[in-house]
């Protein structure tokens, strides 16, 4: 267990270098981008030296993860804020917005999956298939534009645009709807699957005949015995799947221009802020490692069987 | 029975005292067996089949001119001279969807071609290898994996810049980390099997084992991951052009398409904006079912032995 959380630690340490090394392969271009493109030499020269970019880049490294361990991330000259009250003011909506689709898509595949294993190969096995499918292959954005479409267009029961202030997101509470209902649905298209199949595997092993021939009817045996043993690889795809639902949410934050995290992150990729890109980046690996782990975790207690050394 | 008389019989045949039917032919007829009882497979391939098709003999088969355009015909909707309508500079739309057609699923195959040859010989080296270096190797893809591929695809594309080739090496450049790891998985596997060992026993060098042995047993998974992999570069594609960092015109592609279309939404020219969506949603529905599809009738094959 500890070899594990060291080997997470090694991982989010990993990720810092790369993404500084990439950062940093435009020598020159963090200074140019906050002057403007009539720098003249010498300021691009005076800015170079104030700000510790001529020193060689390990140093520069190790300048920066003193500063991250100390909380301190980087001033971003574009937004002209302290990176880490950005990321303060948007963390929690992305946070919101990813951890209500989360719980939705959960508590609606769990059941999806289940009702289509037991109902398999019959016609609407084949209607709620066919329907994952086509949610799980459609790029989120057209998703997202087509409930648009549907609900704001054409019916226009709910706003396209997401509420834009910290508190709007509880007054506004309908102009959440499609954001959420966006990312829900691709979501559970893929949990509903895994589950679906998750639960057929366990309908072919040794216990499940045990059990009917003891007596217990269909339905005992699945909620008693086949969900529990089901749900173990689905939590694990929950926790790996969450790298995967934040870039569906850098999509989705575009798509209904909600100010959270993943729409700073891809301004900042086209302002060539570099502060906020690192910053992002790091927080955004992290909670990926961390739901990695946690998958891992979960995984271990729910399953006797697997200990770690 | 004896022992011999209950080893399958070399030929294939049913023995006169009952012996096991082995599969006749080889193993990838069963496979290809069990792909086209699946009707949804089928139906799939066949999709695939018609689109590559109609993006590429197409446009030899239906002229239109997509390099002079005429925008006083512009956003018309489709009619008997234009099937699909025209779009916002007056190019004819089915045109358009075709030469798009041939953008996308250029970059998928070639995205996924590079993704699956460098995470095949990353993990195939990694699993046969072992110790440290396996560690070392998987660490490096642990560490890629934490980031989440669209950020990755933005943060790349931000600084390499955006062309069709550089977009297919930045897809390639993410996306091979999963069959890297798939592949590492069956190695380690198949390391143990004997045949394996003993053509190492033979003195048979690594390389031989790697590229005789090892690799063409994981085709199959290899293959399934394949699929999976041109159907998610193409919604990637399409993601990263909605974005606005994907192919510069004057190429174009269906995500290109779509995201330009996307601007008229509210004025109601859905013939700029269902083409291209249901070009993309089809083409991925039916590489998913493919993929699908293989990989069942591999499991039959593992169940079956």
């Amino acid at each position: 267990m500890v070899r594990r959380f060291g080997q997470a630690v090694i991982v989010v340490i990993g990720v810092t270098v790369v993404t500084f090394i990439l950062l940093h392969l435009l020598p020159g271009s963090t200074v140019r981008a906050i002057l403007g493109p009539r720098a003249t030499p010498v300021a691009i020269h005076q800015l170079t030296v104030e700000l510790g970019l001529n020193k060689p880049i390990p140093v520069q490294y190790v300048i920066w993860l003193n500063n991250l361990v100390h909380l301190n991330l980087g001033y971003s000259y574009k937004l002209d804020q302290p990176v880490i009250s950005l990321l303060g003011q948007r963390i929690p909506r992305t946070l919101f917005l990813v951890g209500s689709s989360l719980i939705l898509a959960i508590l609606l595949a769990i059941p999806l999956g289940i009702l289509q294993a037991v109902r398999r190969n019959k016609p609407d096995d084949y209607v709620m298939t066919g329907l994952s499918f086509i949610f799980y292959s459609m790029p989120t954005f057209w998703l997202g534009l087509l409930l648009i479409s549907l609900f704001s267009a054409t019916l226009n029961w709910l706003p396209s645009e997401a509420p834009q202030d910290q508190l709007g997101i509880f007054s506004q509470l309908n102009g959440m709807i499609l954001p959420v209902a966006t990312l829900t649905l691709v979501t559970v298209a893929l949990f509903s699957r895994y589950m679906r199949s998750s639960v057929l595997e366990q309908t072919v092993q040794d216990y499940v005949r045990t059990a009917r021939a003891k007596g217990l009817t269909s339905r005992q045996v699945l909620f008693r015995h086949v969900l529990r043993n089901a749900l173990i690889p689905v939590i694990t795809l929950v926790g790996l799947s969450l790298g995967g639902i934040l870039s569906g949410a850098v999509v989705v934050e575009y798509v209904f221009n909600y100010p959270g995290m993943g729409l700073l992150f891809f301004q900042a990729a086209l302002d060539d802020d570099f502060p906020v890109l690192l910053g992002v980046t790091v927080v955004v690996a992290i909670a990926t490692v961390v739901g990695n782990l946690i998958a891992d975790v979960l995984y271990a207690v729910i399953d006797p069987r697997i200990r770690y050394i | 029975m004896s022992l011999i008389a209950r080893l399958p019989p070399a030929s294939g045949e049913v023995l006169p005292e009952g012996g096991e039917v082995t599969q006749s032919g080889s193993v990838w007829r069963m496979i290809l067996e069990v792909f086209f009882q699946n009707r949804l497979a089928t139906l799939g391939l066949g999709v695939i089949v018609f689109m590559v098709l109609f993006c590429f003999v197409g446009p030899l088969v239906y002229h239109t001119s997509q390099v002079f355009n005429n925008p006083n015909i512009a956003n018309k909707s489709p009619s008997l001279s234009h099937p699909l309508g025209t779009d916002q500079v007056g190019y004819d739309v089915l045109g358009r969807l075709m030469l798009g057609g041939q953008t996308s699923l250029e970059i998928g195959f070639a995205a996924a071609l590079i993704a699956v040859g460098i995470g095949v010989i990353w993990g195939a080296v990694s699993g046969l290898a072992g110790g440290v270096v396996d560690a070392v190797m998987m660490r490096v893809v642990d560490t890629l994996l934490a980031f989440p591929f669209l950020f990755a695809l933005i943060l790349l594309g931000a600084i390499f810049g955006t062309s069709i080739l550089e977009l297919i090496i930045v897809i390639g450049l993410v996306a091979w980390l999963v069959p890297a790891r798939l592949v590492r998985g069956e190695t380690l596997t198949l390391r143990m099997r004997d045949y394996v060992q003993a053509v190492a026993t033979m003195g048979g060098s690594t390389r031989r084992v790697l590229f005789r042995h090892i690799i063409p047993n994981t085709v199959g998974t290899i293959v399934v991951n394949a699929t999976f992999q041109v159907a998610d570069a193409i919604i990637f594609v399409a993601t990263l052009s909605y974005l606005g960092v994907g192919v510069p015109p004057p190429a174009t592609n269906w995500g290109g398409e779509l995201a330009s279309g996307l601007n008229y939404l509210f004025d109601g020219y859905w013939w700029l904006i269902y083409p291209p969506g249901l070009a993309i949603v089809l083409t991925v529905v039916a590489f998913n079912f493919v993929g699908d599809a293989i990989r069942d009738a591999l499991e039959v094959r593992l169940q079956r032995r």
